[in-house]
C-alpha cells in the first residue's frame, strides 16, 4: 500500500471530500482505475460527476481524502500538479479549442511549450493524430470554421498529442446534434480498444454497454454502485441506480 | 405554377438596382413630407458648401499656411537637421514596405493606402512649398521618396518571404528607440537637438506613439494585476487605475510638469518633453488596462482551464491563451484609445511644448500676418484640424479592417 507504483492502479481516490462553500459537493468518493480500463460515470445532473473527475487533474481542489494518479500524489505542490496534468488529457463538453489558433497549433502548443519538441516534430504527430480522428483535411482552418463533431474530434486529438497515459471526458457529446454523436463515439470507442485508460462522463449508454469494463453511479455526491455495465443494466442493486437507469432507458 | 428543379444549383439572383431617378424617388422624394425635408436639406447644404467653398478661394492666409509649413510639422527644429526625422519617416516607411511584402492581407492595404497618400500629397507640395534652402528634401521629393520606398520595401519583403519575419518584428520592437535616437542625436555626425526645439506635428505623432507604446506593457500589466490573487499587488492597481481615471489628463500634466520638480531631487532638469511624454503613458495605461481587463473577462473559463489542463502553467496560459484573444477582442477599443490620445496630446501646450495646436498658435501670431485682414488663424486651425481629422480618420479606417479580418478565425 505504501509503494503505489508496484500496484497497476494508475488511479486511486481515497475518501475524496469537497465542498464548494457549505454545500458538500463530494462525499467520500473512493474509486480505484486500473491501467487500461474503461470507466463510465453516470448520474443525475448535479450529482458531482463533472466535480469529481475534475478533482483528478486539479481543475477543482479537494479538502480532504487522497487521490494518486500514475504514482504521483496529488498535494498543493505545483510541481506534482504539473506532473498529473502531463500524464492526464482532458475533453470537455464544450470543446473549448483555442479560437485563436489553427487546429493544427491547437494541437501543436502543449507539445511545444510543455514537452519542449520541435515544431516540426509537433506538427507530423499532429498530423498523424487528425488522420487518427479523420479529419486531416481540416488543419489548417479555425475552429470556428468547423461543425460541433469536428471541433470534439480535434479536442481529442489536441489532448492525445501530449501523449497522456490517462483521458478523462466530460459528456464529451452532450453538446453536440444528434448526427454528430457518433463521429465523436467512434473516435472514443477506438481510443478505449487502443488500451487507453479512461474515465468518460456520459449518457452514452451503448458506448458504455460496448466499451466499458466498469460502471459507476453517482448521486448527491456519492458513489451509490459500481459494476460491469452487465451486471449494472441487467441487475442493478441499488433502487436509486434502477430508477435512474429507468429514467434514461 | 411552375416547380424549379432544387436538386440543381442555381445563379444566385440579381438584386434589382434601381436607376438614379428611381432611387432618388424611393429614398428622398417618397411622401410629401420628405419632399419638403429634402428641400429644406438642400438649400441649408447649398449655403454651407457654396459659403464655405467661397471663402477656401478668397482667403487671403492661406501663405502663412503654406510659408510655415515646416513650422507646423516641425516647429523649430533646425532646418539644417530636417534630413532626421526625414531619416527617421523613411525607415517606418521601409519597415512597412518589407513587412507588408512578408505579411500581405491587412499590412499591405495599409501600405498601399499610405503609399498612394504620399502620391497624393506630393503634387501639392510640388505645386506650392517654396523650399527652404538647407532642407535635404523638399517636402514633394520627401514624400515621392516615401512612396517609393513602400513599393521597394514591399518587392523586397515579398521576395525574402518567411525568412524576414523574426528580423522584421525584431526591427518593430527597435524601431521606436531608434527613431527617438535619429530625432534626438548623440553628438559626433548626429548633433544633439534639444527637446525644447521640436515641435508642431511630429511632436504630436511623437507623444501619441510615445504614449501608446509605452503604455502598452504597463497597461497590460496593471489589468493582469488587477485580476492578481495577491492582494497587494491587485489593491495597488486598483488604487492607481482609479486614482488614474478619476483625473483629468490636465492635472496629470500639470502634476508630471509642475509639481514633480518639487517631489524629485534634480526634477528641475528633467526634459519638459520626457515629463509630459511620462504623464501621458500614465495617464493612457490606466485606461488602457480597463480596456484589457474588460477583454481578459469576456473570455471563457474554458479556455484557462483547457490551456491548464493541458499542463501549460499560469504564464504560459495568460501568454498564449488569454491576453491574445483578450487583446484582439479590445483592438477597436485600443485603437479609439489611441485615437483620443492623439487628440488629446494638444493639451500639453499648457505645460509648454508646441505640438501641432502650439505651432499652429505660434504661426497665427507671427507679426507678418498682423496686417492680413481677418487675421490667418482661420485657415491655419483649419488645416491642422484636416491633419487632425485625417490621422484619426486612417486610424479608424484601419482598425476596422482589422477587426474584420480577425474576425475569421472567430465561433
Ligand atoms: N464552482 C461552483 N461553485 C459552487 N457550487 C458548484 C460549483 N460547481 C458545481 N457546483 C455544485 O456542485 C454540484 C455538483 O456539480 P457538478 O457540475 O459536478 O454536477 P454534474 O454531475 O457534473 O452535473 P451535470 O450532469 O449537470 O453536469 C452541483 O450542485 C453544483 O451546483
Ligand atoms: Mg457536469
Amino acid at each position: 500500500m505504501s509503494d503505489h507504483r508496484s500496484s497497476d492502479d494508475i488511479i486511486i481516490c481515497e475518501a475524496v471530500n469537497k465542498w464548494y462553500g457549505e454545500y458538500h459537493a463530494l462525499r467520500d468518493v473512493s474509486l480505484r482505475v486500473k491501467k487500461g480500463e474503461v470507466i463510465v460515470v453516470f448520474g443525475p445532473s448535479g450529482s458531482g460527476k463533472s466535480t469529481f473527475i475534475r478533482t483528478i487533474n486539479r481543475l477543482e481542489e479537494h479538502q480532504e481524502g487522497r487521490i494518486i494518479v500514475d504514482g504521483i500524489e496529488m498535494s498543493n505542490d505545483i510541481r506534482n500538479i504539473d506532473a498529473i496534468r502531463r500524464e492526464t488529457g482532458m475533453v470537455f463538453q464544450q470543446f473549448n479549442l483555442f479560437p485563436h489558433l489553427t487546429v493544427i497549433d491547437n494541437i501543436t502548443l502543449a507539445p511545444i511549450w510543455v514537452r519542449k519538441k520541435t515544431r516540426k516534430e509537433s506538427e507530423a504527430r499532429a498530423l498523424e493524430l487528425l488522420e487518427r480522428v479523420g479529419i486531416k483535411e481540416q488543419a489548417r482552418k479555425f475552429p470556428g470554421q468547423l461543425s460541433g463533431g469536428q471541433q470534439q474530434r480535434v479536442a481529442i486529438a489536441r489532448a492525445l498529442a501530449m501523449e497522456p497515459r490517462i483521458m478523462l471526458f466530460d459528456e464529451p457529446t452532450s453538446a453536440l446534434d444528434p448526427e454528430m454523436i457518433k463521429e465523436v463515439l467512434d473516435v472514443m470507442k477506438e481510443l478505449a480498444r487502443s488500451g487507453m485508460t479512461m474515465l468518460c462522463v456520459t449518457h452514452e449508454m451503448g458506448f458504455a454497454r460496448e466499451v466499458a469494463d466498469r460502471m459507476v453511479f453517482m448521486d448527491r455526491g456519492q458513489i451509490v454502485e459500481e459494476g460491469t455495465p452487465e451486471q449494472i443494466f441487467t441487475n442493478p442493486r441499488q433502487e436509486r441506480t434502477k430508477l435512474f437507469l429507468s429514467q434514461i432507458l | 405554377m411552375a416547380t424549379t428543379d432544387v436538386s440543381q444549383p442555381r445563379a444566385r439572383p440579381v438584386r434589382q438596382s434601381l436607376d438614379v431617378l428611381g432611387w432618388l424617388r424611393e429614398n428622398l422624394f417618397n411622401s410629401w413630407y420628405n419632399v419638403v425635408i429634402t428641400v429644406a436639406l438642400l438649400i441649408l447644404i447649398y449655403q454651407v458648401v457654396s459659403g464655405l467653398a467661397g471663402w477656401l478661394f478668397t482667403a487671403q492666409g492661406w501663405p502663412a499656411v503654406v510659408a510655415n509649413l515646416k513650422v507646423l510639422l516641425a516647429w523649430t527644429y533646425p532646418a539644417d537637421q530636417l534630413w532626421r526625422p526625414q531619416l527617421a519617416l523613411g525607415v517606418v516607411t521601409l519597415l512597412l514596405g518589407l513587412s507588408a511584402g512578408v505579411w500581405r492581407g491587412i499590412v499591405l492595404a495599409l501600405a498601399v493606402g499610405f503609399g498612394v497618400v504620399c502620391l497624393l500629397l506630393a503634387l501639392p507640395t510640388f505645386l506650392l512649398a517654396p523650399v527652404p534652402a538647407q532642407v535635404a528634401l523638399p517636402a514633394w521629393q520627401m514624400f515621392l521618396a516615401a512612396a517609393a520606398l513602400v513599393a521597394v520595401g514591399a518587392f523586397v519583403g515579398n521576395a525574402g518571404g518567411q525568412r524576414l519575419r523574426w528580423p522584421l518584428v525584431i526591427a518593430w520592437v527597435l524601431l521606436y528607440p531608434v527613431v527617438i535616437l535619429i530625432i534626438r542625436g548623440f553628438g559626433g555626425p548626429l548633433p544633439i537637438v534639444d527637446t525644447n526645439l521640436w515641435g508642431g506635428l511630429m511632436l504630436t505623432l511623437l507623444l501619441s506613439v510615445s504614449g501608446i507604446v509605452l503604455s502598452f506593457p504597463l497597461g497590460i500589466l496593471l489589468a493582469l494585476g488587477r485580476r492578481s490573487d495577491l492582494p497587494v499587488i491587485k489593491w495597488f492597481c486598483i488604487a492607481y487605475i482609479e486614482l488614474i481615471r478619476g483625473v483629468p489628463l490636465v492635472t496629470v500634466l500639470f502634476m508630471g510638469s509642475l509639481m514633480l520638480p518639487l517631489f524629485l531631487p534634480g526634477g528641475e532638469s528633467i526634459d519638459q518633453l520626457v515629463r509630459a511624454t511620462v504623464a501621458v503613458t500614465l495617464f493612457s495605461a490606466a485606461y488602457l488596462a480597463e480596456n484589457v481587463r474588460g477583454g481578459l473577462q469576456a473570455i471563457p473559463k474554458g479556455q484557462t482551464e483547457a490551456a491548464r489542463a493541458l499542463g501549460l502553467n499560469v504564464v504560459q496560459t495568460t501568454l498564449l491563451i488569454t491576453l491574445p484573444q483578450a487583446l484582439r477582442a479590445v483592438i477597436p477599443v485600443l485603437v479609439g484609445q489611441f485615437i483620443s490620445l492623439f487628440k488629446d496630446t494638444s493639451l500639453v501646450v499648457i505645460v509648454g511644448l508646441a505640438d501641432l495646436l502650439g505651432a499652429a498658435q505660434g504661426v497665427v501670431g507671427q507679426p507678418e500676418w498682423l496686417g492680413t485682414p481677418g487675421g490667418v488663424w482661420r485657415e491655419t486651425f483649419l488645416f491642422i484640424a484636416v491633419i487632425y481629422w485625417f490621422f484619426s480618420f486612417t486610424m479608424s479606417r484601419t482598425s476596422r479592417r482589422i477587426e474584420q479580418q480577425l474576425n475569421v478565425g472567430k465561433h
